[in-house]
């Protein structure tokens, strides 16, 4: 009889989605810190790396992040015309739309990868994104990518 | 008279264009054959691969060997020729970083197999013919090499000394490699033997590349005459040179034709699709989401045209395997 591994259920059961996040310091940061005080609860699923601006993201940040175990990653920028640096979002908004595409074709589901725009004060909106974020990578699945 | 150095030439998965260049080195290669002995060179010469095995190990001074690894005889031989050389150097694109071939890694062995042997139009509709590691023929059993599902560069299957860029390496950076090998003076093991600043830094046009290139469209070679005279990218035409190793000259840029990034990253560089997106996504100058997604949609393929060499050498490697029950 063949014997068939499966994990056990309760490992089935206990799988988390990781999301690694990248926000600017200067409104995605800051809105998660405001989410913080303001005891908004988000699904406990996300790593957070700061960074100056969303614009310092290297599309291997991204790559490196899903190789190495992430199952989605979230990028968070500043609103059109906010940024601090003034055009570093729209430098990251134009990388991920080429780099969406590269991972579609390269086999991570659409939804793995977002770019959203929070404000310093969105601390609501940052709960919104994560929580949807996490459900959605419930429903896919580990990416597990060392798996392949 | 001393012995001379013994070499030994190899192709993998590769065009053949590679040994080309080699020809290519034209009255020099007469030099480099007074200075060596070419002990195997498939494409060639008449050696065998008992020759090869009957020499003792590290007899051969230096193996250059081109093309990606994707049979399991490719790794064999490839393995044979690294116990018996002292120098291994990973010749041409395909296998410093994978190269075209590479590009089959956004499929699989099945789905490979599945459209050559089954789809794809052929004179025999319906032929369920699939290649065989072994069969029973009346006169024995036959043995064809494995098909990997992914392709690999040459150091993710053996220990690599040096590396000659190029689609295919220039006769200048040959001869140089060549010569510095016979010399003995080599660089730190691993080094690549080419530039190691990006292309704009050799190439004529980038005196009139402007101090902040900022594009409105993207077009394709096919869509401008070109200005000649007038760096490509600065006429919306996309250029891999800022992002692509130096030592080739610009050959392809005076010839007409825009960079494709043969020779790999620069440096410093971790992963050359993802920093070819981004300088891509850099120097086009739109705010407005909409006409930014439209003017990046002519980047047809971002996959193929970033990973254009290099996508077993990228951080992801290969597209993911499809999960099978």
């Amino acid at each position: 009889m063949a014997v068939v591994m499966e994990p056990p259920k309760e490992a089935q059961e206990a799988w988390e989605p990781r999301i690694v996040a990248f926000f600017c310091n200067w409104c995605t940061y800051a809105a998660s810190d405001l989410a913080g005080i303001s005891r908004v609860k988000y699904a406990p699923n996300m790593r957070i790396v700061r960074v100056m601006c969303s614009g310092r993201i290297d599309p291997s940040f991204v790559l490196e992040a899903f190789r190495d175990g992430a199952d989605g990653v979230l990028i968070g920028g500043c609103n059109p015309g906010d940024c601090h640096y003034k055009e570093g979002n729209y430098k990251t908004m134009r990388r991920a739309m080429l780099l969406s595409q590269m991972l579609q074709d390269l086999g991570i589901e659409k939804e793995r990868f977002r770019l959203d725009w929070i404000c310093a004060s969105c601390a609501r909106e940052l709960q919104t994104t994560v929580n949807h974020m996490t459900a959605d990578l419930k429903r896919l699945g580990p990416l597990n990518w060392k798996g392949v | 008279m001393a012995e001379k150095p013994k070499v030994a030439l190899y192709w993998c998965a590769s065009c053949g264009g590679c040994e080309e260049a080699v020809v290519d080195l034209a009255e020099a290669i007469l030099d480099v054959v007074a200075a060596v002995d070419i002990v195997f060179w498939p494409v060639a010469l008449d050696f065998k691969v008992s020759d090869v095995e009957a020499l003792p190990d590290k007899a051969i001074a230096v193996s250059f060997i081109n093309g990606a690894v994707r049979l399991s005889e490719q790794k064999e031989m490839v393995e044979l020729l690294r116990r018996k050389s002292q120098l291994v150097v990973a010749f041409g694109s395909c296998s410093h970083l994978g190269g075209i071939p590479g590009l089959a890694n956004l499929w699989d062995k099945a789905s490979i197999f599945d459209w050559s042997y089954s789809k794809a139009p052929s004179m025999e509709p319906g032929a369920t013919t699939r290649p065989m590691t072994k069969i029973q023929v009346p006169e024995g059993e036959l043995e064809l090499p494995e098909f990997w599902d992914t392709v690999k560069s040459l150091n993710q299957v053996i220990d690599v000394d040096y590396y000659l860029p190029g689609c295919p390496p220039t006769p200048k950076l040959i001869a140089n490699a060549v010569q510095a090998i016979l010399t003995g003076k080599l660089p730190p093991k691993g080094a690549v033997l080419a530039g190691t600043k990006a292309l704009c830094s050799e190439c004529d046009l980038n005196e009139t590349k402007p101090d902040k290139l900022l594009i409105q469209d993207i077009k394709r070679v096919t869509e401008v005459q070109l200005d000649l005279k007038k760096c490509y990218l600065a006429q919306g035409v996309l250029c891999m040179g800022p992002v692509t190793r130096s030592g080739c000259e610009a050959l392809c840029i005076n010839g007409g034709m825009p960079c494709t990034g043969c020779f790999g990253p620069v440096q410093e560089s971790p992963d050359y699709g993802g920093k070819a997106l981004s300088f891509v996504a850099s120097i086009v100058d739109l705010e407005d989401p909409a006409r930014a997604q439209e003017v990046l949609a002519k980047v047809a393929d971002p996959t193929g045209i970033f990973y254009r060499y290099s996508l077993p050498t990228s951080k992801l490697g290969r597209k993911k395997m499809p999960r099978r029950k």
